[in-house]
């Protein structure tokens, strides 16, 4: 129970500071509309629907990259880390709480992302909404571990991106693959996919914190 | 409730120290001094346990016992002192944390600018907030870099009360120890 009430804790932070920033979230929200409207109008009228959706999983991949690469921007401005870490709740709880708010962020983004592609392209079936919800655990699992490990570099804005996208090649197979109709084992995959890497993530956290 | 023997740090092929002896126990304080960059900061975060040593034997108390306050103040600075303070006594487990905050906040001349954000603070009342943070849990051992920062004349009067108080051990990183020299059990000279 003190485990979920630190993790609540630390996510609710997270809400209000963006809340109150009101920073995030906006522009995760233009960038995915923006690129929506870009790939609207740069493929030929007509395209196949099946690549129609892997534009959709390049936006949404793109939009959760930028919701990370903020993720950690208050604790390396105040270098709240240091406060963070001696606290004697469990480290992991540090990054499930982060890892949640930004969860929370990106579906917010996908609301509004998911009906525009919808408008602009064409209609989303029920795997394509189970395997953007099943990607997300995975993009918020592991990408809110590699933004914690990429906030102590110098470039970190190059870092995250280079960490992360090559961890995410398998969440954009699984999810165009489940989008374009062999739905079944790619969602299996998708969850497969989060299982592992989220107690990978959840177990790694501790050692990523801890400097040498 | 610390000992550290022939502490050293490199980062690479860089030595930040080497040969260090620590002892503070309960009661005690012991004031490192040194230029900036001598290596201060460093040490203060390896007494914090947030920094391992390359070399050497450190023994630390656990680490729910320990306040570190580092150069910077260590709060969120678009929430207000409440929720900083509230998510800390959360995080630190203080029982009763509601008291103990209103009772901190109180002595450091804040409680009246309980519902406003850090941002909007001097840099002096963001040191005093520091100092309400790293109190809230009432650790044994209290780490202290340059805490005197930006303080005024009623802030100071404040740090030295804490710094007086002998019921715990008490680590303080200056490059300016008139102040504290006084109070000083023990000291570190950073070249």
């Amino acid at each position: 129970m003190t485990y979920i009430a630190d993790v609540s804790a630390l996510a609710r932070k997270d809400l209000l500071l963006e809340l109150r920033a009101k920073e995030t979230l906006p522009s995760m929200l233009v960038f995915v509309i923006a690129t929506l409207t870009i790939f609207h109008f740069a493929v030929p009228h007509g395209t196949r629907h099946v690549a129609a959706l892997g534009l959709l999983w390049v936006a949404l991949l793109f939009t959760a990259l930028l919701a990370l690469t903020r993720a950690f921007v208050a604790e390396r401005e105040e270098r709240l880390f240091d406060a963070l870490v001696l606290a004697p709740c469990d480290r992991s709880a540090i990054w499930l709480g982060k890892a949640l708010a930004v969860l929370a962020f990106l579906v917010a983004a996908e609301v509004v992302a998911l009906p525009a592609f919808a408008a602009f392209f064409s209609g989303i079936d029920a795997h394509t909404v189970a395997a953007v919800a099943l990607a997300d655990v995975g993009i918020c699992a592991v990408g809110t571990l590699l933004g914690a490990m990429a906030v102590a570099g110098r470039a970190r804005e190059l870092l995250l991106p280079l960490l992360f996208l090559p961890l995410a090649v398998p969440i954009v197979v699984g999810g165009v693959g489940a989008s374009a109709g062999a739905g079944g084992r790619y969602l299996l995959f998708l969850a497969f996919y989060d299982a592992v890497f989220g107690v990978l993530s959840w177990a790694a956290f501790e050692y990523v914190v801890a400097e040498t | 409730m610390i000992r550290g023997r022939d502490l050293a740090k490199r980062y690479g092929e860089r030595r930040i120290f080497a040969g260090v002896d620590v002892d503070l126990e309960r009661g005690g304080l012991l004031l490192v001094t040194g230029p900036n960059g001598s290596g201060k900061t460093t040490l203060l975060r390896m007494l914090a346990g947030l920094v391992a040593p390359s070399a050497g034997e450190l023994a630390l108390p656990p680490r729910e016992t320990i306040g570190f306050l580092g150069h910077d103040p260590l709060v969120y600075r678009e929430l207000t002192p409440l929720e900083n303070l509230t998510l800390f006594g959360r995080l630190y487990r203080v029982p009763e944390h509601r008291e103990r905050i209103g009772m901190l906040l109180e002595r450091f001349g804040l409680w009246e600018k309980r519902h406003e954000r850090v941002s909007t603070f001097s840099r002096g009342m963001q040191q005093r907030l520091g100092l309400c943070r790293v109190l809230l849990h009432e650790p044994a051992l209290l780490l202290l870099d340059e805490p005197a920062n930006a303080l005024d004349a009623d802030g100071l009067e404040l740090l030295q009360a804490v710094l007086e108080d002998r019921q715990r051990a008490v680590a303080v990183a200056t490059h300016d120890s008139r102040s504290v020299e006084h109070l000083a059990t023990g000291r570190l000279a950073f070249t």
